[in-house]
């Protein structure tokens, strides 16, 4: 008799549980559909004569990935104004929803979107969500252009480290950011050019395909290049706290260059550990260290000549970033990242494509696919932008351009 | 000298779990249930602080204070609205209440604060002490954690031995009929309970955001969660067990990572407590409670 009561109780408390989790997962998207029509409404244009491409995007506005959604979408946004005001033939009508960096509410976002009538997508930002988006869009045929999205998952095709390929090819997919192994190989290299360091040691997310992916390539390309790597550990997004263990690795094995591919937010934190134990290595990122500045509360004197590779500077002076960066900060009140001036570029680059293969926007999602993608990887496709000169893109989805090193100066970036 | 560098951050991080599992401990022993939220009570307390000294201007001592005041009055009103009305159901029912209660304040905190994750500004300003050259350096942090870890201990362990409160509550957590027999208020002792719970949740929000200074609506749930571990490994109701099991579940997480592999740290503290309690399943100060049937 005892032992039937405690199973049924046991039954009852599984439900619950599930209960309990659905209704917070509710919840939570309530939220997200608040914060998402909201910056929807900011940007439906009104209908005029001329016929409007409807351009939709996805990233996170908020969650601990927020700075970069934003930033994409204030680029984005600035582009779209920019083009409405100059007038012509192709004009867009933007839609931004946010993801809160998760695969399946990015999903969500762009049923919605598909809701709405989106024709192209840029986006989403973050490499997880674009990597469950991209197979969605692949199966719809949604030509996809994601600014910074940078797995190689995201666009398939591309063979691991292992020489095996996981995903085939989506090829209605291109990205406007290095690839992972890209930024990984490219760090690697300007470490050694640039001789910043020689004993290196690598913290990574061994959870995240964007940490990982990166620490692969970085690790054969310096063996290639004859850098010693004294170092090697690791983390999960469950154990992004303490981080004594792998500084102190770092430290006892002499290293004097840390090479950390990683998001900004574990990044504040080893930073400030390492400070705590009066460790002062060189510390070497990628894009994902991109919005450390701007962390709520953050010690910028803690980042004081952390270096990164980023194909955009703010503080470039060729007319189009000036003009660019006094925009943004004039409308959103801050500097522009790499993020922001990466999606400017994905709209421009979708507007020049359009006109190029003479589309016009009363044509299916599909069409513009397809005319889109011939356009992208057309030999005599070349798109100058924020980010670089001359970009090319290829059947593999993959943009060819030049990455800057960086590093944080008086807490600002400036050009090494 | 590896060896000692490891040992001292797993004591520091081992007195954040203990502080933390103090607030577990005490309201297990008394009220019998298990307070599923209390992980979210410290994220809620490091929130406050947080506010308080960077939007009011407060300076560190009084955020902390106000930061306990505000937990204490939100432990008593979590008692008062989720847990009493629940005084005679079973267990379980309580136990489901704490689950809903932490997912609450989670949802809460992140349409109040948003979660974009904030960088928490240390409230311990001692610099940090260097020894043998600089070899070893123990952090300000560190060691206000270890010794508000040993103050709060043995203040909490006279206080249930020889105030007439704490006498109450040890007669309540025996035998709460017995107890209102005897002319206590049980309701009011255990409300009193749920207070210090959270006042302690809130001194432990603060040192954690501290040394690990990201703070997020999640911020409270794995170290909750561990905390509940090191409760139960030091055997749950008892405060000392509480302490030991923290500072032993912080040094077995610091080494695991220093010497099995950075990527095996949090399974190896999970293998720990289910061999523990295989081997001693009151935990290693908890008392053994014989039923008789």
């Amino acid at each position: 008799m005892d032992f039937y009561k405690s199973e049924m109780s046991r039954r009852k408390f599984v439900k619950i549980i599930g209960a309990t989790g659905a209704l917070s997962a509710v919840s939570v998207a309530g939220v997200t559909g608040c914060s998402g029509s909201s910056s929807s409404s900011s940007s439906s244009s009104d209908s005029g004569s001329t016929a409007t491409f409807k351009l939709g995007g996805i990233g996170p506005v908020t969650g601990a990935a927020a700075i970069y959604g934003t930033a994409c979408k204030n680029g984005a946004q600035i582009a779209v104004d920019e083009i409405k005001a100059a007038g012509g033939d192709v004009i867009f009508d933007f839609n931004f929803q946010d993801d809160e960096h998760d695969p399946e509410k990015s999903v969500n976002a762009y049923n919605n979107l598909k809701d709405w009538g989106m024709q192209i997508l840029t986006g989403p930002t973050t490499t997880a969500p674009c990597v469950a988006v991209s197979a969605e869009t692949n199966s719809d045929n949604m030509f996809e252009l994601t600014p910074s999205a940078s797995s190689t998952d995201v666009i398939g095709g591309q063979p691991d480290a292992d020489g095996n390929v996981s995903t085939p090819r989506k090829s209605n997919v291109f990205q406007m950011c290095f690839t992972d192994p890209n930024q990984g190989t490219a760090s690697a290299k300007y470490i050694k050019e640039q001789s910043l360091g020689t004993k290196i040691a690598i913290i990574y997310n061994n959870s995240d395909t964007y940490s990982t992916g990166i620490f692969k390539k970085f690790t054969s390309e310096a063996q290639a290049q004859g850098l010693e790597i004294v170092s090697t550990t690791s983390f999960t997004d469950d154990t992004a706290t303490d981080f004594s263990v792998q500084l102190n690795d770092a430290k006892n094995n002499g290293a004097d260059l840390l090479f950390i591919p990683i998001y900004y937010t574990p990044a504040s934190l080893i930073l400030k550990q390492a400070d705590t134990m009066g460790y002062k290595p060189k510390f070497f990122g990628v894009d994902g260290l991109d919005g450390l500045l701007t962390l709520e509360g953050f010690d910028t004197s803690l980042a004081e000549g952390v270096m990164l590779l980023t194909p955009f500077t703010a503080d470039a002076t060729d007319s189009a970033t000036q003009s660019f960066v006094s925009t943004y900060k004039k409308d959103y009140d801050g500097t522009p990242n790499q993020f922001a001036a990466d999606s400017y570029d994905c709209v421009y680059a979708i507007k020049q494509a359009i006109e190029k293969a003479g589309i016009t926007a009363d044509m299916t999602y599909t069409d513009i696919c397809d005319k889109l993608v011939a356009a992208f990887t057309a030999s005599d496709f070349k798109f100058d932008g924020l980010t670089g000169t001359g970009m090319t893109w290829s059947d593999t989805g993959e943009v060819s351009k030049d990455p800057k090193g960086m590093v944080i100066k008086d807490g600002a970036y400036v050009s090494m | 000298m590896d060896f000692l560098t490891n040992l001292i951050n797993g004591i520091s991080l081992g007195s954040i779990y203990a502080i933390i599992a103090l607030g577990y401990t005490m309201v297990y022993g008394i009220a019998k249930m298990l307070n599923f939220a209390h992980g979210d009570v410290i994220m809620v307390g490091a929130y406050i602080c947080f506010c308080a000294m960077g939007y009011l201007g407060l300076s560190p001592i009084l955020a902390v204070l106000l930061s306990i005041v505000g937990c204490t009055v939100l432990g008593i009103v979590i008692e008062r609205l989720a847990y009493k009305p629940l005084r005679n159901a079973p267990s379980l029912d309580v136990l489901i209440t704490a689950i809903g209660v932490s997912y609450f304040l989670e949802n809460a905190a992140l349409l109040i604060w948003k979660s974009d994750p904030k960088s928490f500004t240390s409230v311990v300003d001692l610099p940090s002490l260097s020894l043998f050259d600089g070899q070893l350096v123990i952090s300000g942090v560190t060691m206000v954690t270890v010794l508000a870890c040993v103050v709060i201990m043995i203040a909490l362990t006279t206080f249930t031995t020889k105030s007439k409160q704490g006498k109450a509550m040890r007669a309540c957590s025996e035998d709460q009929g017995a107890a209102r027999l005897m002319g206590i208020n049980v309701d009011s002792t255990i409300s009193l309970t749920f207070a210090i719970g959270s006042g302690l949740a809130a001194i432990a929000g603060v040192l954690l955001c501290s040394a690990y200074p990201t703070l997020t609506p999640t911020t409270g749930l794995m170290p909750g969660i561990k905390a509940f571990v090191a409760a139960v490994l030091g055997g749950i109701g008892s405060i000392p067990g509480a302490v030991l099991g923290g500072v032993l579940l912080g040094i077995i997480e610091i080494f695991a990572k220093a010497y099995i592999g950075t990527q095996m740290s949090d399974a190896v503290v999970f293998a720990v407590l289910i061999i523990a309690l295989l081997i001693k399943p009151s935990g290693l100060l908890g008392k053994q409670i014989k039923e008789k049937v």
